[in-house]
């Protein structure tokens, strides 16, 4: 057993992965905005009345959601190329977990919007309101409150899903912690501090819905 | 296109060993876990808490590299494979506590009275009275979970066990037909999650034969 937990080495490499995780979060945070859009526009579309629209949506969010992000990231960025759009790393990465995540939002929204009155629809036809203003003006404002603690626990999880942006060459976290065991040969302290530093990030937000939760419910 | 599925297929029974293995023991890690953070005692709750936010709070992939990468430091060498099915299990078993305590919780309290009144010792209306209840609520997240579990088997490629995902990528060195490949294994991937989920809604029916109308429970 070998068990040498260098804390210098450990405190030297700190600033590096704290530096590497502002990558992490730059992703997670892009890609949560066009799931965010994404998510939406598939929950809304879904919801049309022409039936190749909803059939289509539907069939996204259900092949997204059941096949696995790291090959939708592969796919991105090794077929892209081929087809002549060329995106860096980065940005691939934030298109595919944007879309990855837009699928299972979309089911939040839908969540959501189911639950809005069916009065709410006949009072707004009452009002003579078209089909869009009713929508934005009456049934969106009531659908999202609710529903923000879940899109949130989706952010997080998003979160946990970005060092998968190491395999496309991402310099986020992971990537810079294998990095570093790769040079100096000790993958104990930065696989260990980067776990501790996704707990910590993870801890902070979950306390950070509830949060939101509570406020939300009064 | 077509002749490309035979190793695709040999990397899918690796996939499928993962998943299976990952499961049985996120099954069994599941309800450790989730009768543990109910449980009276403060030890075993606190160590179901710590297990369950550990999985929770940090990646499966970090995990997965924290497994492989880590352990052979601390004497602990392990086959590739058996690290991706202790991780998947580990990770998985983590959210699956929470479906299981949720579900348990969900009984009615009146049921537990009930049993209280019908003489029945704690232990039998647990599993007597609350667990039947509360299997069919836990089936429809199991189902998800074991869809997370497939597509997270695909994360053991990058430590070069030899499944669909790593096979894929073997194949796309070798031939550079790279469009194909991912189609055909974005499918496969599809495919087998159709299938778990058409059976996760039978085991259901199965589960809660005793809730329809007429029934002989």
């Amino acid at each position: 057993m070998r068990f040498d937990w260098d804390w210098a080495f450990a405190a030297a490499i700190l600033p590096q992965l704290v530096a590497a995780m502002q990558v992490t979060i730059a992703a997670t945070l892009l890609g949560f905005s066009v799931a965010l859009v994404g998510g939406l526009l598939l929950a809304v579309l879904r919801r049309s009345r022409r039936r190749p629209l909803s059939w289509t949506s539907t069939a996204i969010v259900e092949f997204v959601r059941s096949t696995p992000l790291l090959i939708q990231i592969y796919f991105l960025f090794y077929v892209m190329p081929e087809l002549g759009v060329k995106l860096t790393p980065f940005v691939t990465g934030v298109v595919a977990l944007g879309i990855h995540y837009s699928s299972y939002l979309s089911e939040v929204y839908r969540a959501g919007i189911d639950a809005v009155p069916r009065g709410q629809w006949e009072a707004a036809a009452a009002l003579d309101l078209d089909r869009r203003r009713t929508f934005i003006r009456i049934i969106l404002p009531q659908a999202i409150p609710p529903v923000v603690p879940a899109l949130g626990n989706y952010l997080v999880a998003m979160f946990k899903d970005t060092p998968m942006l190491s395999t496309i060459t991402v310099l986020e976290l992971l990537y810079t912690a294998r990095d570093i065991g790769a040079e100096t040969f000790r993958y104990l302290e930065p696989l260990t501090l980067v776990g501790a530093l996704f707990l910590v990030v993870s801890l902070v937000a979950a306390s950070g819905i509830r949060l939101v939760e509570r406020r939300l419910g009064t | 296109m077509l002749d490309l599925l035979p190793d695709l297929l040999r990397g899918l029974v690796v996939t499928l060993q993962l998943t299976a293995g990952g499961a049985c023991l996120a099954l069994v890690l599941a309800f450790a876990g989730g009768l543990g953070r109910m449980s009276g005692n403060r030890m075993v709750r606190a160590g179901a808490g710590l297990y369950i936010e550990m999985f929770r709070g940090t990646s499966a992939l970090v995990q997965l590299f924290w497994v492989y990468f880590v352990l052979p430091f601390f004497g602990m060498e392990i086959e590739a494979i058996t690290a991706g099915i202790l991780v998947l299990g580990l990770n998985i078993g983590a959210y699956g506590s929470e479906v299981v305590r949720g579900a348990i919780q969900s009984v009615p309290a009146g049921q537990y009275e009930a049993a209280t009144a019908l003489n029945l010792s704690a232990r039998r209306a647990f599993w007597r009275i609350a667990v039947p209840q509360a299997l069919p609520i836990m089936v429809p997240s199991a189902g998800n979970l074991l869809i997370e579990l497939l597509k997270s088997s695909a994360l053991v490629s990058l430590i070069t066990t030899s499944e669909l995902t790593f096979t894929a990528q073997t194949l796309r060195a070798s031939t550079l037909r790279t469009p194909e490949i991912f189609v055909l294994v974005l499918l496969i991937y599809f495919g087998v999650a159709l299938v778990f989920t058409y059976g996760m809604r039978t085991l259901e029916q199965r589960l809660s034969f005793w809730r329809q109308p007429g029934s002989r429970a």
